[in-house]
């Protein structure tokens, strides 16, 4: 084992400092060292989406960052999105409109699906269809994903409800 | 799969970056936007000694519009496509900078890093080709600039950039009063690397063709197309001068064959884009793909 790195990790609000070979990845340190596995990999090559977290607000693949690049950065996981009964509209469109089956892909399509919505608060089908098209779904054939986001938009042009 | 152990360094400025890549030569990697490199290493198909992460240069994250247009090369790939500056100066930019993967693969990717690892089926070495750009490259030797051509020549996943060298600055001359593009590219889904693509820059007095620079990508090398430029140049803009282009890009194209498509198809692709890249450049419209 090479030798770690100690880095402060600012997720969803808190701040924990993690010891960590600098070769660990972003996505690792959060399941492995912070404990929050809601954050999945699929495929640890950028192609799935369910590896996405938002860092300062934006979205990126979180298996592509290095554990130590991520000091000094706030990072959101679907963890911090809402839990329990809190949950952010986002999440709740996909219980309600059945965004989801299996449940693998669906913390990196709320995510992604929160990131479209804020830069388009009315985004058509095929405009969330060609945004999302970096977050890959094995089972539910993207139409209620789609409808879902679709949606959350609508609830939250009323509600708000950013990250 | 996870990378195989490697040592870390994070650099704050140039003339640090080029020390540690002096020191360590072709055992080091620089680390940008690590959209290209990390999976590389996720799957150990690179096990560099030493990686020299410049995300913490700020030096080399700017985009300055006076005269030439000079962007540095840790700007990411959306701060790129969404630059004021770089839309009114070149346009073809931020359409192709549109098709290059998703949002956070976007967020993340520079536009240095996507030189420098010169992907065949990438859209900016071809775009900045066609643009007459040249990057600079620092080491601790000192400094010299480099054309597209020279810095790609017919190499694919690497360029002419020595180890030791850190691409530092894209540098676009002004466009032509009275230049139109035209961009256009196919690929079986959006964000997925294209299959073939035709970035198209022409210049015309009215009706005459005055200048033309085409290139093309997804070949075995991004690479300007002369014979289609030829045909061009002199030519009145229509349907049998782009047919000529068409004709010609195809006969310059490097095409290759893989599981997604034969040489034979790309070739057929790279004519009908041209035709398409030009049609949109003679009526100034956007592009993208198909
Ligand atoms: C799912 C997915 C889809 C993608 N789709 C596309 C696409 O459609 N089109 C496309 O063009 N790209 C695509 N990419 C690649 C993406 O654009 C990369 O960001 C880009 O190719 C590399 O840029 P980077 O900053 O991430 O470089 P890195 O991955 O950090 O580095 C890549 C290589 O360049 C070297 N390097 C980086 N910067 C410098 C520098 N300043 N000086 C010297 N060497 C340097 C590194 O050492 C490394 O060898 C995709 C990537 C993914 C994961
Ligand atoms: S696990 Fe990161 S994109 Fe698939
Ligand atoms: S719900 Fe199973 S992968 Fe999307």
């Amino acid at each position: 084992m090479a030798e770690t790195m100690s880095v402060v990790l600012n997720v969803n609000g808190a701040g924990r400092s993690v010891s960590v070979e600098p070769r660990k990845t972003l996505a690792d340190a959060i399941r492995e060292d912070l404990g929050l596995t809601g954050t999945h990999l699929g495929c640890e090559h950028g192609v799935c989406g369910a590896c996405t977290v938002l860092m300062d607000g934006e979205v990126v693949r979180s298996c592509l960052m290095l554990a130590v690049q991520a000091g000094g950065a706030e990072i959101t996981t679907i963890e911090g999105i809402g839990a329990g009964d809190d949950l952010h509209p986002m999440q709740r469109a996909f219980s309600e409109y059945h965004g989801l089956q299996c449940g693998f892909c669906t913390p990196g399509m709320i995510l992604a699906g929160i990131d479209v919505v804020s830069r388009n608060p009315d985004p058509s089908p095929q405009e969330i269809r060609e945004e999302m098209g970096g977050n890959i779904c094995r089972c539910t054939g993207y139409q209620k994903i789609v409808e879902s986001v679709q949606a959350a938009a609508a609830i939250m042009s009323t509600e708000g409800g950013s990250a | 799969m996870k990378p195989a152990v490697f040592d870390y360094s994070a650099p704050e400025s140039i003339a640090e970056t080029v020390d540690l890549l002096a020191e360590h030569g072709s055992g080091a990697k620089v680390l940008a936007g690590g959209q290209s490199l990390v999976p590389m290493l996720n799957f150990r198909l690179a096990r560099p000694a030493h990686l020299i992460d410049v995300n913490g240069v700020d030096e080399l994250s700017y985009i300055s519009a006076n005269g030439a247009l000079r962007i540095g090369s840790m700007t990411r790939l959306t701060a790129l496509g969404e630059s004021g500056d770089v839309a009114r100066a070149h346009p073809i930019i931020p359409a192709a900078v549109a098709q290059i993967g998703h949002r956070a693969i976007r967020n993340r990717g520079t536009i240095g890093g996507s030189l420098a690892h010169n992907d065949p089926a990438a859209e900016l070495p071809a775009v900045l080709m066609a643009l007459d750009a040249e990057v600079t490259a620092r080491s601790a030797d000192g400094e010299r600039v480099v054309g597209m051509q020279e810095l790609i020549e017919d190499r694919l996943f690497e360029t002419t950039l020595g180890d030791t060298e850190l691409l530092t600055e894209i540098r676009i001359p002004a466009a032509a009063a009275g230049s139109s593009f035209g961009f256009r590219e196919f690929a079986r889904r959006h964000g997925d690397f294209a299959l073939a693509g035709v970035a198209a820059v022409i210049t015309t007095d009215g009706s005459t063709i005055t200048q033309a620079a085409l290139a093309a990508f997804g070949g075995t090398h991004a690479t300007r197309l002369p014979t289609a430029e030829a045909a061009l140049v002199g030519a009145e803009t229509g349907d049998a001068a782009f047919a000529a282009a068409g004709a010609g890009a195809a006969a310059d194209f490097p095409s290759t064959s893989d599981v997604h498509g034969t040489a034979d198809y790309r070739s057929h692709l790279i004519n009908v884009l041209t035709v398409r890249a030009l049609q949109d450049a003679a009526g100034n419209s956007g592009g993208g793909n198909g």
